[in-house]
């Protein structure tokens, strides 16, 4: 998509992308085609199943099964919404709206079919390409509400969030919206997928409040051992979704792979080094968080920035994530129960700033495309701002909405049961 | 016949067993257990968040001895599972009236 958007005019994205029947001269070619499948499996296995158990293995041992539910059903649920229209309303000519929202033209894809090319990939690599990405989204803010929130309300919340965040969002940055017509520059998700679940995952912990006993009461990681497990998936699979962006099986995506790889290290080794200076000991919970914020922060830079780039967006994630989870958590007392905002919404914010300092060829990045850097950064910046102004409204107004006509939390009886049972009446672990 | 019920530290566990069967003791129960006493709790920190861990886990021993062991048994664990650092557990010993073994039927000291 990057390619499209970023290296070629817009007239040629639209030809490529949008009109089939021009489309199809394009010639298929093979090798990307083989790329980005692998790079779809790869990005779903990120959320099913390297962020699920991350995420399991950091909720307690009465919560694991709920948080692998909520994941998994996001996935089948997104998956059938991409279909019905989500693809469309992203990736088709919204002719008139077309700056802030595709059409219905390829609602349920009536005219794809094996021969249908997007680029120079079958439009059905593509669609389910895109589709990893939509899904992992909603997924990620599963983090701001675990432990609390109604398995009825969680699948509305997320359907609608996909529907009026992630949708026009997207839109507007990879489906030739009015920011790619800016020029913002977000090579996988920066801004479409860590700004917007980063601050969505805040403004539904605000909105649900803490769980009961936070920050009193200890609600420790019940399975270190899941938590890691996950992050190599998460790390492992970050490679499809960097490198998968580039839609080509070329330079770009073994840069982007490469960048991806150096800031995931630094990030975790910065992460490490801080705690080991602090608290005096280096924790495996520590190095894998730096590593998360390593691979967030390098996502919307990933296809522009060179291995020094990284480096310093890597170490910066470091830095600056670890002491947003202190002020998150400790100074505000704010229940984002698995870091979501402190993470992925500041390092999806840092890093999307970042990049149009370090593309800038000065920098040692692939170049800006003729603009200035100052012109970069504002744009970056805006389109920052925005979505996360939008993320944060349309969050919230679907919160109150739906917790007037079905309520957002379980009782706190339940809470201290726990949700497993509660909700899904079965339990993560049996002893005889 | 007494019971001694153990409380020990987990990592002492081989030890202690090794100590008993050379004192001719054939059979003990273990079970994973949590406690305080005054070795109070622990910290733990997560993403620098300290939570304090109020109950340590510790392993519980049971072992029926006939009358002649309980001193040597006492002895043996006494020394097994010492570390001369707080939180090295605590034995107990009860009265215990009658032993069956389940598979012959047998009672008293002959079932232990």
């Amino acid at each position: 998509m990057k390619n499209f958007l970023q290296n070629k005019k817009s007239v040629l994205f639209l030809s490529l992308a949008l009109l089939p029947s021009i489309a199809t001269a394009a010639e298929l070619n093979q090798a990307n085609t083989a790329w980005i499948l692998t790079s779809t499996a790869l990005v779903l296995f990120m959320t099913l199943p390297g962020l699920s158990l991350f995420y399991a293995g950091l909720v307690r041992s009465k919560n694991a099964l709920s948080v692998l539910m909520q994941c998994f059903a996001i996935t089948c649920l997104i998956s059938i919404m991409w279909l019905a229209g989500m693809y469309s309303l992203i990736f088709t000519d919204g002719g008139a709206m077309q700056s802030f929202l595709g059409g219905l033209s390829k609602a349920f894809v009536p005219s794809m079919g094996t021969a249908s090319l997007t680029g120079d990939i079958p439009e059905t690599v593509f669609f389910m390409f895109q589709m990893t990405f939509a899904i992992i989204t909603p997924a990620l803010i599963v983090g701001g509400f675990a432990e609390r929130m109604k398995f009825s309300s969680m699948l509305t919340f997320s359907g609608l969030w996909a529907l009026l965040v992630y949708v026009p969002v997207c839109h507007w940055v990879w489906g030739g919206g009015w920011l790619a017509e800016l020029g913002v520059k977000d090579f996988a998700g920066g801004i479409v997928i860590h700004v917007t679940a980063g601050i969505s995952a805040l403004v539904t912990a605000l909105v649900l409040g803490n769980r009961k006993g936070f920050p009193t009461t200890a609600m420790p990681p019940h399975n270190m051992p899941m938590v890691v497990t996950g992050a190599g998936m998460l790390w492992v699979g970050w490679f499809g979704f960097n490198a998968g962006s580039a839609l080509a099986a070329d330079g770009s995506a073994g840069m982007a792979m490469l960048v991806t790889h150096i800031s995931a290290s630094a990030g975790a080794l910065t992460w490490m080094v801080i705690e080991w200076l602090r608290f005096g000991k280096p924790s495996v919970l520590g190095i894998v968080t730096g590593m998360v914020a390593g691979l967030g922060t390098i996502t919307p830079a990933s296809g522009f920035v060179g291995p020094a780039g990284a480096l310093v967006i890597g170490v910066t994630s470091g830095i600056v994530c670890f002491y947003a989870v202190q002020i998150v958590k400790r100074r505000f007392k704010i229940d984002d129960s698995l870091d979501v905002f402190p993470v992925h919404g500041v390092g999806g914010v840092v890093g999307s700033i970042l990049t149009g300092v370090f593309a800038a060829e000065s920098m040692g990045g692939l170049g800006l495309g003729g603009v200035t850097m100052l012109y970069q950064v504002g744009v970056q910046t805006l389109a920052v701002a925005v979505v996360a102004i939008w993320s944060a409204l349309f969050s919230y107004l679907i919160l109150k909405v739906l917790d007037k006509v079905m309520g957002l939390r379980v009782s706190e009886d339940e809470e201290v049961q726990g949700l497993d049972i509660i909700l899904h009446e079965e339990t993560g672990y049996h002893n005889l | 016949m007494k019971l001694i019920t153990a409380i020990i530290k987990p990592f002492k566990q081989d030890d202690v067993r090794e100590a008993l069967s050379e004192i001719g003791i054939a059979g003990v129960t273990a079970t994973e257990v949590k406690g305080f006493g005054r070795q109070k709790g622990h910290t733990e920190l997560y993403r620098g968040a300290e939570y304090v861990v109020d109950f340590l886990p510790k392993v519980k021993l049971e072992i029926a001895v006939p009358a002649v062991l309980v001193d040597q048994a006492i002895e043996a664990i006494v020394q097994s599972a010492n570390t001369g650092k707080i939180g090295d557990g605590k034995i107990f010993v009860t009265a215990l009236e009658q032993v069956i073994r389940i598979r012959t039927g047998e009672t008293g000291e002959e079932a232990i």
